[in-house]
């Protein structure tokens, strides 16, 4: 809608603005803004519901778990691995040196100071988001006595650190605290 | 389609043509909905209502995709996925309650849609086709909303199932297979449940596809008008764009005001409050009602109390039911007064509004418990119904003396022209 001349033109100011294109833009605003608010609800409902989100934690009795051995349980809706490892296996992995690692991290930062033993990972290889083995009794626990995953073939040491295969990361160390020495409160 | 002087498409930039060439789309909506599509200049807000209903089926498509994507459609947890998505979906509450208003809502424009046709004249020649397909369209919009209203498995939702498909029973020596064959069962249950849900999804699209050719079938003669005369000539018409997308969406406005009130304010007003019991299946309610926009027919349904000619009184009122709703695709021939409009049928025009009044009793009978007085006033508003299209119509047609039309739709709003017949 351009104007010959803005001077002219009812309505119109001396910079050629006219009243109607500033209820042009007005309204065509307050459409978009309305249209965002009607959507807004529409998209939302995708998310997770209440009841899903109430989920988001799960407390684990540590007391039945022996020294060498893991269990797994679900959190939102994952499996996650909570292993109590031998004295011998922590040192091992404390003399790693990082420059091994694909994705260098001290065991340290991957357990809680106090707990050194308990290692709680997700069971979700960084892969393609397979189950590794090595959590159970009698399952290979890969080359580097970890988690090995058979989906493609990749091994964690018994810090869940990525050691061989085509994963890129570490099992994911999920939120988690102590609530007593022998539980934990996931999430 | 459309009048010869209609504006023609004219593609404006390289990439228009390109695309006119290949796939006329910008074509077929500018020469339906647009500046190529000229439509008579007097309709009135009563042409408001057939946006209105597209509207409306728009919101519950809408809504109806996002609630199957949380409602399971099995009798051991339905009622509770309906009560998870009132409480823990996000704006689960909202859309829910947008789909059940939006079903009332849906036929409320409806109603409105077809009195208004019935006011004007609007199912006479050439209009026959779009009449039926409207008929077709609200009787498919009656299924849907009745398997809709089964889903969530409450009081209502389980003796609505049972009684309506009982009324399949009615029919001589197969009616009790008819209904074994629509439940999946010899009784409501998971079979009926699941059933309803598919076809519940199914049916809005089918009505969808109606709708397509409802509009094609209006592009053909055009629109009718409140004078219920032929469009003359250019001077009679204004393209569709703008003024009347203008004016639909002004309608479109006003209509989500008031939808918004119920979905914000009242959205139970409409509803029954015992489908929030869950479905029992040894308790039937003590009254138990259909959706109000089933009252009149349900009043028919129930005004048959005695066996007469040798068919049982139930069989009577299914097929008084069926009938009362059938006979709509019969009246563009019951009527066969020239004049289309009310306005200049003084007989037919309070013949209407009796009409009006009818089924305005008729559904205040249908709400009401099934006792005196409320069988009696049935019996007789439902006789009246009947005697309105198949006996009152076909004679008013014949011995009414129309005043006289205008000559053109330009005529009586142009000035100097004579002034427009008193309503």
């Amino acid at each position: 809608m351009a104007i010959a001349d803005s001077s002219a033109a009812p309505g119109s100011t001396e910079h050629g603005v006219r009243r109607r294109d500033f209820i042009h833009i007005v309204s065509g605003g307050f459409v978009a803004a309305g249209a965002a608010a009607a959507a807004w609800p529409f998209i939302s409902q995708m998310n997770p519901a209440a009841d899903t989100r109430a989920l988001s934690t799960v407390e684990v009795d540590l007391a039945p778990v022996a020294s060498g051995q893991a269990i797994k349980v679900m959190w939102q809706g994952k499996p996650v691995f909570v292993r109590n490892r031998p004295e011998a296996e922590v040192k091992a992995m404390r003399a790693v040196s990082l420059s091994e690692l694909r994705d260098p991290q001290k065991d340290e930062d991957r357990v809680q100071a106090g707990h050194d033993n308990w290692l709680v990972t997700l069971g979700v290889c960084t892969h393609l988001g397979c189950v590794p083995l090595g959590a159970a009794q009698g399952e290979p626990k890969g080359e580097y006595g970890g988690y090995f995953c058979p989906c493609h073939g990749s091994h964690y040491d018994a810090s869940g650190r990525i050691r061989k295969g085509p994963a890129p990361k570490n099992l994911e160390v999920p939120t988690y605290a102590f609530k007593t020495p022998t539980a934990i409160v996931i999430g | 389609m459309g009048f010869h002087w209609a504006k023609k498409y004219e593609p404006q930039s390289g990439l228009e043509k390109w695309l006119d060439e290949r796939l006329p789309i910008i074509r077929l909506v500018h020469d339906s909905v647009g500046a190529g599509y000229p439509a008579p200049k007097n309709l009135n807000y009563w042409w408001n209502f057939g946006s209105l209903a597209g509207l409306f089926l728009v919101v519950q498509i809408v809504t109806g995709i996002v609630l199957a994507m949380h409602y399971a459609a099995n009798q051991a947890v339905a009622f509770d996925s309906v009560e998870r998505i009132m409480r823990d979906v996000n704006f689960g509450w909202l859309i829910r309650y947008m789909h059940a208003n939006g079903a009332s809502f849906f036929f409320i424009v409806v109603y409105v849609h077809i009195l208004r046709g019935l006011y004007y004249g609007s199912y006479k020649a050439p209009r026959e086709m779009l009449w039926i397909l409207g008929v077709v369209i609200y009787l498919l919009m009656m299924a849907t909303g009745f398997m809709g209203y089964v889903l969530p498995w409450g009081q209502m939702s389980f003796w609505g199932a049972q009684v309506i498909t009982g009324l399949f029973s009615a029919i001589p020596v197969v009616g009790d297979d008819i209904q074994t064959l629509l439940l999946g069962a010899p009784f409501v249950g998971n079979p009926a449940l699941n059933k309803f849900f598919s076809l519940h999804y199914l049916l809005p699209f089918v009505i969808a596809g109606v709708v397509i050719l409802h509009i094609w079938a209006l592009h053909i003669p055009g629109s009718n008008n409140p004078l219920g005369i032929d469009v003359k000539g250019p001077a009679d018409t204004v393209p569709f764009h703008p003024y009347y997308t203008a004016k639909d969406l002004m309608g479109v406005v006003a209509a989500l005001i008031v939808f918004s009130i119920f979905v914000f304010f009242l959205p139970n007003a409409l509803g029954h409050p015992d489908n929030y019991i869950p479905a029992d299946p040894l308790s039937t309610p003590a009254h138990i009602v259909p959706e109000w926009y089933y009252w009149p027919f349900y009043a028919i349904l129930r005004a048959f109390t005695y066996d007469f000619l040798g068919v049982p009184a139930k069989l009577w009122g299914v097929l008084a039911m069926f009938a009362a709703i059938l006979l709509l695709f019969f009246l563009p021939w019951l009527d066969d007064s020239k004049t289309r409009s009310a306005r200049f049928r003084p007989v037919y025009k309070q013949l209407f509004w009796l009409l009006v009044a009818d089924l305005a009793l008729l559904g205040y009978c249908g709400a009401a418990p099934a006792e005196e007085p409320y069988v009696r006033i049935s019996q007789f508003a439902a006789a009246y119904y009947f005697i309105h299209f198949l006996i009152l119509v076909p004679i008013v047609a014949r011995l009414e003396t129309p005043k006289p039309l205008p000559k053109s739709i330009s005529e009586p709003v142009l000035p100097g022209a004579a002034a427009q017949p008193a309503e």
